[in-house]
C-alpha cells in the first residue's frame, strides 16, 4: 500500500471507530455477551486440564498463553477484516460491480467498506489470558520478549486477515460463503489453543507449512516458555511470526486478484 | 363438548403438515450439507485428537471416568447430531423477521396456534438436517474413525428413545427463545448468550463425566444433559438402558417446564403486542 492509500485507510478505520461508538449501549452488550460466549467455552478446556492434569507436559497456565495469542490475534482480524467476512452478501446482490468502476483497488475497498469493532469480547478474553498467563508463568518479561510477544499478535492477526480474504475469494467461484472455510478459520482458532505438538503429523504440517497457524501461537508461545520449538525448523523461526503472517496475507491478496478477473456478476 | 377437541385436532393435523413441509423444504440444501459434513469432520478430528491427547496423560493416575473409546465415540455421536441443538437456526430467523417487519400480525390472522406453530417449526428445522447429516457421519466414523456400535441392543434401544426425547426437549427449549423475541423487537439479547451455554452443559465440548464431580450434580438437574449427554451415554452403555425410564422423565419434565414457559411468553406477548405499521 502507498503512503496515500494507508493514510486513507487509517481515516476510515477511525472514522468508522467514531461512527460506531455513537452506540455505546449496544457496545457493551454485544461484548459482554461475546465475553460471557468466549468465557463458557473455554470452561470445556479447564474441566480437561481440572481432570487430567496436563497435557503433552503442558499446563492450563502455558495453554492460557496459547489461548490468548489465538483470541487476541483472530479478534484484530475479525474486527478489521469484517468486510471480506461478510464479502458474499455483496457478490449476491451484485454490489460488486460497482467496486469495480472505482480508482482504488477492489481489496482496500472491501477492507474498509466495513469495521466491526463492537465486538470487544474475544479480545477481552483473549488479554485476560494473556496477562494471567504472563504472570502465573516464569517469563522472565524483557523488551526482546514483548517485542516477541507483540510480532506474534501482529503475524497472528495477519494470518487470520489472510484467511478471511481466502474465504471471501472462493465467493467469485461460489456466490455463496462455504460453511467449509469455517473449519480454516474458527477450526484453526480452536486447533491453535492448543499446543501442535499433540496433533497428529499430517495436521501439524498442514497448520505449519500451509496455513502457518503455528506461527500464530505454538511457534512464540514456545519461545516465551523456552521449550524446543517444532522440528524441522530452525531456531530462528522462533522470532519469524510477523514474516510469516505478513507474507501470507500478501499471498492471500495474490489470490485475490487472481479470483477477481473471475469474477462474473450475478446481474441481480 | 367436542369444539376444543375438534380444534385441537385441527391444530395438530396443520401443524403436522407445517412439519412435514418444513422437512421437505430443508432438505432440498444438500451442497450446504456436503459442506457442513466436511466441517464437522474436521472438528471431530481436532477435538479427538485434543481427546487422545488428554487421555495420554492420564494413564499414570486415577482411570478416568469414561474410557477413551467411549469418549471418542461420544464426540463423533456430538458430530453427527450437532444440528439437533439450538443454535444457527435459533431464534429461528424467518420468525424473527416476521416479528420485526410486523407480518405477526398475517400470523395471528391464521386458525392456528402459535406457539404449536413455532414448535413444528423448530422440530422441522433440527430433525431435517440432522437427518442429513448424522447418515453420512455413522457411514464414515464407524467403519473409518474408531467410532462404536451400541453394545447391545438394549442400549441402542434405549438410545434411540432418549433421542425422541431429546428432539422434543430441543424444539421446546428453542421455541422457548423465540417467544422472547416478541418483548425484544430486535430479537437478540439472551438469545445470543444461550448457545454457548448449551453447549458446554449438553456435553457437545466436553463429555460431562469428565467434569470435576462437584459440577456434576448440577449439570445433571440442568435441562441441557437431556439434549446430548444423557441419550449418548446410553448409546455407549455407559448409563444402563435400565436408566432410560430415569432420562425419558427428566427430558418429560423440562420439555413441559420449556412449552408452559413458551406458551406464557405467547400469550403475554400477544396481549401486549403492538404491530409496528408498514
Amino acid at each position: 500500500m502507498s503512503l496515500d492509500a494507508t493514510r486513507l485507510y487509517l481515516r476510515l478505520a477511525a472514522a468508522s471507530l467514531r461512527a460506531q461508538m455513537q452506540y455505546r449501549a449496544s457496545f457493551v452488550m454485544w461484548s459482554v455477551g461475546q465475553f460471557i460466549t468466549v468465557g463458557i467455552e473455554l470452561l470445556g478446556a479447564w474441566a480437561l486440564f481440572d481432570r487430567f492434569g496436563a497435557v503433552r507436559g503442558w499446563r492450563f497456565a502455558e495453554v492460557a498463553l496459547l489461548f490468548g495469542l489465538v483470541n487476541v490475534s483472530f479478534a484484530l482480524a475479525e474486527s478489521f477484516g469484517r468486510g471480506f467476512d461478510t464479502f458474499s452478501a455483496m457478490v449476491r446482490s451484485g454490489d460488486f460491480d460497482r467496486l469495480l468502476l472505482r480508482p482504488r483497488s477492489t481489496a482496500f475497498q472491501v477492507a474498509t467498506g466495513e469495521f466491526q469493532f463492537l465486538r470487544a469480547g474475544r479480545l477481552a478474553v483473549g488479554l485476560v489470558m494473556l496477562l494471567w498467563a504472563g504472570s502465573a508463568l516464569s517469563v522472565g518479561w524483557t523488551a526482546a520478549r514483548l517485542a516477541l510477544l507483540a510480532g506474534a499478535i501482529v503475524g497472528g492477526a495477519c494470518v487470520f486477515y489472510g484467511l478471511l480474504v481466502l474465504q471471501a475469494t472462493l465467493c467469485f467461484w461460489t456466490i455463496e460463503s462455504l460453511e467449509i472455510m469455517n473449519a480454516l478459520t474458527y477450526g484453526g482458532t480452536e486447533a491453535a489453543q492448543y499446543p501442535l505438538t499433540l496433533y497428529r503429523d499430517w495436521f501439524r504440517r498442514f497448520f505449519t507449512f500451509v496455513v502457518p497457524l503455528a506461527f500464530v501461537s505454538y511457534i512464540p508461545a514456545g519461545a516465551l516458555l523456552d521449550r524446543p520449538t517444532v522440528p524441522a525448523l530452525p531456531e530462528a523461526a522462533r522470532w519469524a511470526s510477523p514474516l510469516v503472517g505478513v507474507a501470507f496475507l500478501l499471498v492471500s491478496l495474490r489470490i485475490w486478484r487472481f479470483g477477481e478477473r473471475r469474477y462474473q456478476s450475478t446481474g441481480s | 363438548m367436542s369444539a376444543p377437541f375438534a380444534g385441537f385436532a385441527g391444530n395438530l393435523a396443520a401443524c403436522a403438515a407445517v412439519f412435514r413441509a418444513r422437512c421437505r423444504a430443508l432438505l432440498q440444501y444438500r451442497a450446504a450439507a456436503a459442506a457442513g459434513f466436511g466441517t464437522q469432520l474436521f472438528w471431530g478430528f481436532i477435538k479427538v485428537m485434543v481427546l487422545e491427547a488428554f487421555y495420554g496423560n492420564a494413564m499414570s493416575g486415577a482411570p478416568p471416568p469414561m474410557a477413551l473409546g467411549q469418549a471418542i465415540t461420544y464426540t463423533w455421536l456430538g458430530q453427527a447430531f450437532f444440528q439437533l441443538l439450538p443454535f444457527s437456526t435459533n431464534p429461528d430467523p424467518e420468525v424473527r423477521e416476521l416479528i420485526r417487519t410486523g407480518a405477526v400480525g398475517y400470523e395471528l390472522a391464521r386458525p392456528l396456534d402459535l406457539h404449536a406453530l413455532w414448535l413444528a417449526r423448530a422440530l422441522a428445522a433440527r430433525v431435517a438436517p440432522t437427518l442429513l447429516r448424522a447418515v453420512p457421519m455413522f457411514a464414515v466414523a464407524v467403519p473409518l474413525l474408531g467410532m462404536a456400535l451400541p453394545p447391545s441392543l438394549a442400549a441402542a434401544g434405549a438410545w434411540a428413545a432418549a433421542m425422541v426425547g431429546a428432539a422434543a426437549l430441543v424444539g421446546a427449549f428453542a421455541t422457548a427463545v423465540t417467544s422472547t423475541m416478541l418483548w425484544t423487537t430486535s430479537g437478540d439479547g439472551i438469545a445470543r448468550i444461550v448457545p454457548s451455554l448449551v453447549l458446554v452443559a449438553s456435553g457437545m465440548i466436553v463429555p460431562l463425566p469428565l467434569f470435576p464431580p462437584w459440577m456434576l450434580p448440577w449439570l445433571d438437574a440442568l435441562p441441557f444433559r437431556g439434549m446430548v449427554d444423557a441419550p449418548f451415554r446410553l448409546y455407549l452403555g455407559h448409563l444402563p438402558a435400565g436408566a432410560l425410564p430415569g432420562v425419558l422423565l427428566h427430558q418429560a419434565l423440562w420439555t413441559a417446564a420449556f412449552v408452559a414457559l413458551g406458551r406464557a411468553m405467547v400469550a403475554r406477548g400477544l396481549r401486549r403486542l403492538v404491530v409496528q405499521g408498514g
